[in-house]
């Protein structure tokens, strides 16, 4: 089992800093779900976890070394990351975008091996894409084109997969598809780890839940322990509600404050 | 009422067709005679018309082993038309078309948009003032290299500005390149209109800056061809080694740093790689427009966006294509020859049109 750790990060852009002194430990195996409002620092936590970028004070461990000790392309071989705008300019074919999550394992002038091919055809048919791979990216749907990018990042065949607001912009449907996609890939014996604004479908598929608030991690743990409704309240500047639907299950509702409301 | 029923069952999950690409071997299969014919169309039409034999028989008098060749009889005059002029000239217009449509396939895969031309990060219009300065301080009068030396040092030079001005703590986003280098070329340009404003009186000097800020191949000669090519073939080289990071680039720098890119030092290579290239079509062409737009556009409608092959094949295009625009500006409108950038601009117009409206067509069919 590894562990991808986070340790006292702090990452400041631009004279703000966006995450401080934030820690988060994960492991293989886990579904961890990242919520807090707009600008809390959810992507940032995402970005710092996969080495894209580099914090500025704090360390990212992965399976006990720091990711800056390790080269590129083992970091990339070992976490994905699927960032929040999927936006592709040109019509590749989605077996071509498939096939580019195979880059960190080939050296330069590397032709695609067998082993690459597999891991494509894996990836692609865990992500019931199978029949999508000869078609442009540009003319698939919302769901489809995030199943073909987490395809993507399954062909690296890493052990953390990370999501950014995987099912923004995603009708119900293809939203619950894309949360059972992501529990099938904790099944297969991946880490994902994924920010998003549904906290009913965190508590749902999450077996752990970080709340963050402000760049910082506020409360981290069990779905049931971190989703109560004064934490959520002081968090998101609503007023909560937590309805109980069975044992431990419960479907969360918000209303704003009347008396804060700046259009009263 | 079951008419307000939604049909569910009926409505397509999926929706579009299969994406075919022209085959690569086919696609050569008619490029390669296709090139063939237009550079020696390009060697043997002109003021004076040569017949293929001829053309033939110099270039094996000068390319074949001495001892093969004592049988070619050829005349001074024709060797000297096709050997000294032609054969110089048509090489030129093929590595200056070939170079802007590689830097044009290179810019457009960097800032993801398929509008972006070699000259976007001021390296063409730093070219052009490099130039403009070498005449309008008389040095491109003492030898044939110093123009086209002023006009490399120029798009280095202005490339550097750029990059400068864009970059803070060590990253250089993609939009701010972009804007740095609109307004980095807006301000070279309009100081090489400035110098041609001021030199205007001087008819000749002023003649030759117009002329060369529209392009155009008239006596260029085999040193012309060794100041190109070599930076061409070197520019060629070093974008075909960094395809793939091109490709992942397109994804977004993110998902190609999460893959291992190193963004940020692809970046400067490619941009780089592309301002050398452009400096050198430029240093010994001028101005030509359309090239580095047109050329890896069409391309990429017909063989798909990845760049390994998108590269060789605009490469080759870019450089028939050329060819061809400079054998239409010196037999249009004899003994007049239009200039080169004029005939770019003309040809390459419509077909870009053509183009996207056949792209918008195939849209709206799906």
């Amino acid at each position: 089992m590894t562990t991808l750790e986070v340790r006292d990060v702090s990452v400041e852009r631009s004279g703000r800093m966006i995450l401080s002194q934030s820690s988060i430990t994960t492991q293989t195996g886990e579904l961890v779900a990242l919520v807090g409002p707009n600008g809390s620092g959810k992507s940032t936590l995402l970005r710092v976890m996969a080495g894209v970028w580099q914090a500025n004070a704090g360390s990212v461990l992965l399976g006990g070394q720091t990711l800056s000790s390790k080269s590129r392309h083992e970091v990339a071989r070992r976490i994905a990351l699927v960032p929040q705008d999927t936006h592709v300019d040109f019509d590749f074919t989605v077996g071509e975008i498939v096939s580019m999550g195979r880059y960190p394992h080939r050296r330069r002038f590397e032709a695609e091996t067998a082993v690459d091919r597999k891991a494509v055809q894996a990836a692609a048919r865990h992500c019931d894409i199978v029949d999508l791979l000869d078609r442009s990216i540009s003319t698939l749907s919302g769901g489809e084109r995030q199943r073909a990018l987490i395809a993507r990042s399954l062909a690296v065949q890493p052990e953390f997969i990370l999501l950014d607001e995987p099912t923004a912009s995603l009708d119900i449907e293809h939203t619950l598809e894309v949360m059972e996609l992501s529990q099938s890939l904790v099944s297969a014996g991946h880490s994902v780890i994924l920010a998003t604004h549904d906290l009913n479908l965190a508590f749902r598929y999450a077996t752990r839940i970080a709340l963050l608030h402000s760049g910082r991690i506020v409360s981290n743990g069990p779905p049931n322990e971190v989703l109560m409704t004064d934490s959520l309240d002081k968090t998101f500047n609503v007023h909560a509600e937590r309805i109980k639907t069975g044992t431990d299950s419960y479907i969360f509702n918000f209303f704003s404050d009347r008396k804060n409301s700046r259009f009263n | 009422m079951a008419d307000n029923q939604l049909n569910l069952a009926s409505s397509p999950r999926t929706h579009g067709r299969k994406y075919s690409r022209f085959p690569l071997p086919l696609f050569y299969g008619i490029l390669l005679p296709l090139l063939l014919l237009v550079v020696l169309a390009g060697i043997g039409i002109g003021s004076t018309s040569i017949p293929w034999s001829i053309i033939l028989r110099v270039a094996g008098a000068k390319l074949l082993p001495h001892h093969l060749t004592t049988s070619l009889t050829v005349s001074r005059s024709d060797e000297v038309i096709i050997w000294l002029i032609r054969v110089p000239r048509v090489i030129v217009a093929f590595f200056v078309g070939a170079g802007l449509a590689t830097a044009g396939v290179i810019m457009q895969g960097l800032f993801r948009n398929p509008l972006a031309e070699p000259g976007i990060v001021g390296a063409g219009a730093g070219a052009v003032l490099g130039g403009v300065i070498a005449f309008v301080a008389g040095w491109s009068a003492k030898t044939a290299v110093m123009l086209p030396l002023f006009a490399m040092l120029g798009a280095l030079v202005a490339l550097g500005l750029v990059y400068l001005m864009a970059t803070r703590g060590g990253i250089t986003p993609a939009a701010t390149l972009l804007l740095s280098g609109i307004a980095t070329s807006a301000l070279l340009g309009a100081i090489s209109s400035l110098l041609l404003s001021i030199n205007i009186i001087n008819w000749q000097v002023a003649q030759e800056i117009v002329f060369w800020m529209m392009g155009g191949l008239d006596a260029r000669s085999w040193t012309h061809v060794w100041l190109c090519a070599p930076f061409v073939l070197l520019g060629l080289g070093a974008s075909m080694i960094q395809t793939r990071e091109l490709d992942l680039l397109q994804l977004g720098e993110e998902t190609a740093a999460s893959l291992g890119v190193d963004v940020e030092s692809s970046k400067r290579m490619l941009t780089l790689t592309a301002a050398v290239v452009t400096g050198a079509a430029i240093a010994v062409a001028g101005m030509v427009g359309f090239v580095g737009l047109i050329i890896p556009h069409a391309m990429r409608l017909i063989l798909g966006p990845a760049n390994r092959a998108l590269l060789l094949a605009s490469a080759l295009s870019g450089g028939g294509f050329l060819v061809l625009c400079d054998i239409i500006a010196r037999t249009i409108h004899p003994p007049t020859e239009i200039r080169l950038g004029i005939v770019t601009a003309l040809f390459g117009g419509p077909l870009f049109i053509f183009l996207l409206l056949r792209q918008y067509r195939r849209g709206a069919a799906e």
